[in-house]
């Protein structure tokens, strides 16, 4: 090889070696891009949340807490959690309202109505399915399923094409306006991974939030499971939500 | 962390929420696939009817259809060129897109659309249309000067072989690209519509029938939009169209727009006659949000009326001149009609709650990325292009000027 020939060669190589470089780190493919402690393991956990429909009196705190912890958008197009207040008319018939995207708090949590038989709340936030269609769909994986159990966005990758949102059953995605990249509920991963609750764990008045681990053998989450009848939202979709309900009315969908 | 979101963006969603009826889950509000992602399979159907009307003369012989071979060879360029853009401009992060590519997703439709969509424009259509006209580049090229003779040169990469076997093996290796092309203009509708009915988070989407919907009814617009174009062409330059060929596409696209219409009736008996939980708000959908768009403009206005008309051109002996206008009439009934069944597809999808319990309601803005001024550039720009490409790519160029021998 000549010198005019190396030099060729070296004009070549170096360019192409540089962006060889640069693309590495993204070609690796899924990197798990959610900063845990050192000694943290993820292969240990398998994170679930059980909601006590009956304990929740809709005041709303949980969905307060979650906006201010994960600095959701304020306004009432965005919930990476949300209550529902559920009314049985005498006649069979539910009216379904959202009490958190209401500008102020009613005077009345349950309005006096002699047609309503019963009436509830209903606590909702992303699923964190076993089988979650928003990780299949993803285009770039940038939507992902942590080994212990948790979906997260990794919102350096995402490039916004919103078919996660489309394919969530749960209506548990949104696109955050300020990243411009899907967003939902990470069960506070930052905080669970440090051994504390989530936010909205943490500030419910009546525990009707249960937090824990179904791979923990005297786990809280798993007594829930044991002494409750348990059912989770939309079965028939094969999603296998790990947010548990006891006590879960056949009108919720 | 208030007021962190653009207001215009506050102000359609204030809207929309005011127009909610019924429970809708909070994040549903905003519209997430909006017109751009209509525009978006109204194009990608169009490339694909066109290139499978392109076929008919290439792998099944139909030679009546024979001058508008290259027409609907460019048009479906010029519309491929474009089918990517509303996908771009919609995303959230427009300068990732690249990732699809470098670090697709296996599983997920939307990440293989992207490969199905490269492999169709430089494995099929390029390299088609390349084949097609090579002999045309050398000669325009060794009659053009300076500049043009350089473009020329280097759109025919430089060959210079015009023997008969050369011209030969174009016209042989055109003829296997069709072939293969065929399956791959199925492949790219049929995707377009996987990528919708896949989803079973969302009734009004998730049916095993829409792939081969969207490809039935991208045959459809593909074919009107070539017949559309012929006659238009024809006026333009003030000429008489072929009236075998008119005649030949009519044939083809009455046929076609009784398969689609079969097949979109059958979608609709099986989910009545099956009436699953979702049936009540689809029903309500139609009734209260897409009544128009989809009974009055889709069916009637875009299915119905060019069927009755395509019929009555081959039951009644009409002369030239109002069959020709009959089939203009049809052809642009029919784009307008398969435009409405992508957004009755594409927004219905998102007007119903997944709650099943409530409907949403979509104000398309007029300006700005996602708009109906973006929409209605996108749906220019393919005929821009195609203006551009006739005068590249003159398609009748050899008729004229090719000397005898070539023939």
């Amino acid at each position: 090889m000549n010198k005019r020939e190396f030099l060729k060669d070296a004009i070549l190589f170096f360019p192409a070696a540089a962006t060889l470089q640069a693309l590495a780190p993204a070609a690796v493919g899924k990197a798990e891009p959610a900063k845990t402690p050192p000694d943290y393991d993820a292969t240990k956990h398998w994170y679930g949340m059980g909601v006590d429909v009956d304990r929740c009196i809709g005041c709303n705190r949980c969905v307060e807490a979650c906006k201010a912890e994960n600095d959701v958008p304020e306004e009432p197009f965005y919930f990476r959690t949300w209550i529902e207040r559920y009314q049985i008319h005498a006649n069979g018939e539910t009216t379904v309202e959202c009490i958190s995207t209401r500008a102020a708090p009613p005077e009345q949590a349950v309005p006096e109505d002699p047609g309503v038989v019963r009436t509830f709340f209903v606590p909702k936030l992303c699923n964190q399915c076993a089988h979650p269609p928003c990780v299949q769909v993803c285009p770039v994986g940038a939507t992902f399923q942590t080994q212990d159990g948790v979906v997260l966005v990794d919102e350096k990758r995402c490039i916004g094409c919103r078919y996660c949102i489309q394919a969530c059953p749960y209506g548990a995605r949104y696109l955050n306006p300020k990243t411009r990249t899907a967003d939902k509920c990470t069960f506070c991963y930052h905080r669970i991974t440090e051994g504390l609750l989530p936010a909205c764990v943490e500030v419910c008045p009546t525990e009707a939030r249960i937090f824990g681990d179904l791979k923990g053998k005297a786990d809280r989450l798993v007594r829930f499971h044991r002494v409750n009848q348990i059912s989770v939202l939309k079965p028939d979709l094969n999603t296998e939500p790990k947010v548990l309900y006891a006590r879960l009315d056949g009108e919720v969908r | 962390m208030s007021g962190a979101i653009p207001e215009s963006l506050h102000e359609q969603l204030s809207h929309q929420l005011s127009q909610v009826v019924g429970f809708i889950y909070p994040n549903e509000v905003e519209t997430q696939w909006a017109i751009l992602i209509v525009v978006y399979p109204y194009l990608t159907g169009i490339v694909a009817g066109a290139f499978i009307l392109a076929s008919l003369v290439k792998v099944f012989n139909v030679v009546e259809v024979q001058p508008i071979y290259r027409l609907a060879l460019l048009t479906a360029l010029a519309f491929m060129l474009v089918a990517g853009m509303p996908l771009q401009l919609h995303l959230g992060h427009p300068e990732r897109a690249y990732e699809i590519f470098f670090t697709p997703q296996p599983t997920s439709a939307m990440a293989m659309f992207g490969f199905v969509y490269l492999w169709y424009l430089l494995g099929i259509l390029l390299i088609e249309i390349w084949f097609e006209y090579r002999h045309q580049l050398i000669l325009m090229g060794q009659k053009s000067r300076g500049l043009m003779k350089g473009i020329y040169g280097a759109l025919s990469l430089f060959s210079r072989d015009v023997s008969p076997e050369a011209l030969a093996f174009d016209h042989k290796a055109s003829r296997i690209i069709t072939i293969i092309g065929i399956p791959s203009a199925f492949l790219l509708h049929g995707y377009v519509g996987f990528i919708f009915g896949s989803v079973k988070a969302n009734p009004w989407w998730g049916s095993v029938l829409m792939p081969i919907v969207f490809l039935m009814s991208a045959i459809v617009s593909g074919i009107a939009m070539v017949m559309f174009l012929y006659i238009l062409l024809s006026l333009m330059r003030n000429e008489k169209p072929d009236m075998r060929c008119l005649d030949k596409i009519g044939l083809f696209l009455l046929v076609a727009i009784i398969v689609d219409f079969a097949l979109e009736a059958l979608d609709y008996i099986h989910r009545i006659y099956q009436s699953e939980e979702s049936i009540g708000i689809l029903a309500e959908l139609v009734s209260a949000r897409l009544f128009t768009s989809m009974l009055v403009v889709q069916l009637l206005l875009g299915m119905l009326l060019p069927l009755v008309i395509l019929v009555l051109v081959r039951s009644i002996r009409f002369n030239e001149e109002l069959r020709k206008m009959l089939y203009f009439t049809s052809s642009l009934l029919i784009l307008l009609g398969i435009f409405s069944m992508r957004w009755n597809v594409v927004i219905g999808g998102q007007l119903y709650s997944k709650s099943l319990r409530g409907l949403m309601a979509y104000k398309m803005e007029i300006t700005g990325i996602e708009s109906l001024m973006t929409a209605l550039a996108l749906l220019a720009l393919p005929f821009i292009i195609l203006s551009v490409l006739f005068r590249l790519l003159p398609p009748r160029w050899m008729e004229k000027n090719a000397p005898a021998a070539a023939h």
